[in-house]
Formats: structure tokens, sequence, C-alpha cells
């Protein structure tokens, strides 16, 4: 299948956003309090919305008629694009929090700039979005830093997630062909240009909650390729089940 | 959940500017920055809000319901408080 850079890379941000999504829905009537159980929900939402209008502008870019369902429930993990750090599993509330605080950390100056692309169309859905992912930074970091400086427990199991979920970072700013291309046509932002935005918000928060970031050898990655961890092929299943069981259902 | 429950918070919403805050329900949360998350993902998700108070619910100062004759009652024989025998212009809007 030959595709267009601008095609694959809106994929990408749809897949992130979709799956990561999809996560925090796995929280509904779980999450520890029913304030929080609202507040992932909200949160959720903001993702999968995202995600729509990321499908419907990359089925529009392809021009293969692919809608939005098309795009989302039609295609395998190998063919899904987000990043590794999204479709790790929920864990305990520590390991959502830490995972959606390091996602959202990169995501809110990243949209920030994709809000200046050349390409308008992901400049209106970036200028959307940013304000979205402020927010998620806010809520997450706020609860990384109660979890972090919380109670002995609380402060090691927040502690125990960012060390397991560090090697996701740094594909964050992975830059392959795809982005290199849409960089220089002023379409995407150069990633490596938010990172000490990013790595500002992760002193910040880490030092208030007396959390100690974790020093990364070799990093994973491989999503924005199709090359996922085990993880991803589980959520799918449960995700696409519907859709395929009762292709182009509606309700 | 095991934990101890967190504090209860009042939570007061303005609709929109010029309007004041208005009661709209109740919420747990651990701290006041929490309180007003909180409150902003289970009370303005309709964009039912510009702005948010929250208050701890056990630092209000309540009449007590057994006061209720005491209190209100007395009030009901003086109809003459009532401005009802004005028009208010249609121009005045909100009062």
């Amino acid at each position: 299948m030959s595709e267009t850079p601008l095609f694959a890379y809106t994929l990408r941000l749809a897949d992130t956003s979709l799956v990561l999504g999809h996560r925090l829905s796995e929280w509904a009537a779980r999450a520890p309090t029913l304030e929080e159980d609202i507040a992932l929900g909200n949160l959720g939402l903001d993702l999968i919305g995202e995600a729509r209008l990321f499908y419907d502008y990359a089925g529009k870019v392809e021009g293969q008629g692919r809608d939005e369902d098309a795009l989302a429930y039609l295609r395998d993990d190998r063919e899904y694009r987000n990043l590794l750090m999204v479709e790790q599993p929920n864990g305990d509330f520590a390991v959502t929090m830490a995972r959606q605080f390091l996602y959202a950390a990169f995501a809110h100056p990243y949209y920030y700039a994709l809000g200046n692309s050349k390409d308008a169309t992901l400049a209106a859905i970036a200028a959307k979005a940013e304000k979205e992912m402020a927010y998620h930074l806010r809520h997450a970091g706020e609860w990384v830093i109660r979890l972090g400086d919380g109670t002995d427990e609380s402060h090691l199991r927040t502690q125990a997630a960012l060390d397991d979920l560090a090697i996701y970072i740094d594909e964050f700013f992975e830059v392959d062909a795809i982005d290199r291309a849409l960089i220089e046509a002023g379409v995407a932002p150069d990633p490596a240009k938010v990172r000490a935005e990013f790595e500002a918000s992760l002193a910040h928060v880490l030092d208030e909650a007396t959390l100690t970031k974790p020093s990364v050898r070799h990093g994973q990655s491989g999503g924005k390729r199709g090359l996922h961890t085990e993880h991803l092929g589980h959520l799918l299943a449960v995700m696409q089940s519907l859709h395929r069981a009762h292709p182009g259902v509606t309700w | 959940m095991s934990e101890a429950p967190s504090p209860l918070y009042e939570v007061f919403i303005r609709p929109k500017a010029g309007l004041s805050h208005k009661h709209v329900g109740s919420l747990h949360a651990v701290d006041d920055n929490m309180a007003l998350q909180m409150a902003r993902d289970v009370y303005t998700r309709r964009g039912e809000g510009v702005s948010i108070w929250v208050v701890r619910s056990n630092l209000i100062a309540a009449s007590d319901p057994t006061d209720k004759e005491m209190m209100f009652e007395p009030t009901a024989s003086k109809i003459y408080r009532h401005p009802t025998f004005y028009e208010v212009p249609e121009e005045v809007g909100h009062m």
C-alpha cells in the first residue's frame, strides 16, 4: 500500500488519541471514586473526539472512501501507528496517571506547535486538542504530585509506574522519513523543539511529587511503524469486536 | 476502596458573566485544587459554567432546621415586603 506522508502522519495522531482514549474508557465504573470516574471519562472522550477528527481527515486525504469507522475498526494491530506509551495497560491508578501525565506533558506543547501547521485542518484540530491536553496535563500532574508525595504505598507505586513507562518516552521525539518530510513542508512540528518544555513539566511535577526521573538506556519504539507491544492486539480485539460482528452498525 | 473518605465540598457554578454563583451539588476531593478539577469534570460537562467556587462543606455555618418556625414563619404575614405591586421593565433583565 503506497500512502502519502500526510495520510500516514494523520493516522498516527488518530491512532494515538483513540488508543489512549479507549484505555481511559476501560476505567468506566471502576475508578477509585465517583468523581474520578467521571473525570477519566471526560479525558477519554476528549481523546476519542480528537481521534474522530484526525480519522475523518485521514480518510479524506487518502481518498479511498474509508471513513473514521473503517479506519478505527477495520485495521489490525500491525496497521495501527500509535505511540507505544498509550497502549500500555491501565495497571493501578498510579500507572494510569503516570501514563497520562507523561503523554500530556508531550502532547500539550506538541499540539500547541502543530497549531501553526501550514495544513489548515491539522492546525484547527490541534488548536482544539491543545486546550484539552493542557487540562489532561494539569489533572494527571496534580494526581502524580499527590500520589508521589502521599503515603509510602502510593509513592512506591507511582515511582514503579514511572520506572516501567520511562522506556516509551523517547519514541515521542523520534523522527522518521514521514515526519521529516512533513517537518520540512511546515506541516508537522519538530518534536525536538518541544522536548525542553516536556522535560520542564517532568522536572517540576516530579520534584514536587518527591519522585525521581528514571534513567533509560534503551528506549522502546516501533509503534509508529506498526510494531507494537503485546497489549495492543488485546485492546483492539475488544474495541473492534462490535463493529466486526455487526459491520456498519449504528444506534 | 477502603481509604478514609476525602473531605466533602460544596460546588457553586457561575453560569455566565453577570449572574451569581449558584449551588449545584457536592463532591469528595482530597484538597481544594482537586475539588476544583473534580467540580469541572462533574458539573460543567455540558457547558454549564464560566467560573467555579468550591468550599469545604464543614466550613459552612447553616441554620438549624428545627428553628424553621422561629426563623422563617414570621415573614409569612408581611406580604407588603413583596414587590409584587410593581411591573419590572423588560430592559432591566436579570434582577
